[in-house]
């Protein structure tokens, strides 16, 4: 993972695909979103999601299972370099979450991530403030999923000084 | 009794729980989906800012769908849900924590694009045994106002 000063607004990653299967779609629902329309093709396609639909949950954690080994694959190639990785801290957060597009059984959706805003920290000076937009576009190039994480970034500056937990 | 939109005035809906979370289901849920050492290393866990083993944050949330489903939605002409406004984690997810899950209805308002519904706004509140809240989420659901004349549909 990289330091704060190693951010740039704008800049987008592609984080990697996932096909949702319908056995996937209805594992995940029984255990935690059990509506019918998650569970039941015959439901989905008469709901308005016009199929057997993921669970909203479902995506955003097969996104942030893809953001996971993305993170871990660039930690790899850094150590690989020989440089320092920066060990992000935990995420107080995220706002702007939109389901746009049913993703349903058989769809294939790209994740990307792209930083919005980046500002340092009042209240911790070892720290920056990253906002990034991760989304998801399924096989048809129409944007499915998207929200807007907040993501504590150390600083390479502050590498040594201590305490830098937020 | 299914519930309508007519059925969500604001103010205080509810409070769900005790829904007791073990260190299986933590451990589960982060190898598949968020597989970072604080989810998954009890070692590895103390040494991070989370100061040991913690839920993956998305855990959480789906929890919270759970607890929702089983305390409303499973018995509301919910439509789904096009997202979440604003959700914030306040403090780690331990195992063993008993969850309650306070709801709020923050906003009622009719549907103007398919006016046989309305969109319900919930705030949802999820806390430990302690009192200490773990995260908050604010999240508009579409709700079928109730009909008129009830008929059968085909689809």
């Amino acid at each position: 993972m990289r330091f704060f000063e190693d951010t740039e607004v704008g800049e987008r990653r592609e984080i990697g695909s996932f096909t949702f299967t319908a056995d996937g779609i209805k594992t995940f629902a029984g255990q935690f979103d059990p509506q019918r329309f998650h569970l039941d093709e015959v439901e989905g396609r008469n709901s308005l999601f016009g199929g057997l639909a993921a669970s909203g949950w479902h995506v955003a954690s097969v996104c942030m299972k893809l953001i996971v080994a993305d993170a871990k694959q660039l930690a790899r190639d850094a150590a690989a370099r020989g440089e320092t990785v920066a060990a992000w801290g935990p995420s107080p957060g995220f706002r702007e979450l939109r389901w746009i597009k049913p993703v349903l059984a058989g769809d294939t959706i790209s994740f990307a991530s792209e930083v919005e805003s980046r500002r340092a920290s009042d209240s911790r000076p070892a720290w920056g403030i990253l906002q990034i937009r991760n989304t998801g576009t399924n096989q048809r190039g129409e944007l499915a999923f998207s929200y807007l994480a907040t993501a504590f970034v150390p600083r390479r500056d502050a590498i040594g000084s201590g305490d830098a937990g937020p | 009794m299914t519930l309508t939109f007519e059925d969500f005035p604001t103010g205080r809906f509810a409070t769900f729980g005790p829904r007791h979370v073990t260190r299986e289901e933590i451990l589960a849920f982060a190898a598949e989906f968020d597989p970072q050492p604080m989810h998954l290393d009890e070692e590895a866990a103390k040494h991070s800012m989370l100061n040991g083993l913690a839920g993956s944050g998305w855990h959480l949330c789906a929890i919270m769908m759970r607890m929702m489903f089983d305390g409303f939605i499973g018995r509301t002409a919910s439509l789904g849900s096009p997202g979440v406004n604003e959700l914030r984690w306040l403090a780690p997810l331990r195992p063993g924590d008993d969850l309650m899950l306070d709801v709020d209805v923050t906003e009622a308002r009719l549907s103007k694009s398919r006016p046989e519904t309305g969109i319900v706004t919930f705030k949802g509140v999820a806390r430990n045994a302690a009192g200490q809240i773990l995260c908050e989420m604010v999240s508009p659901i579409i709700v079928s106002r109730r009909a008129p004349v009830v008929v059968e549909q085909a689809g």
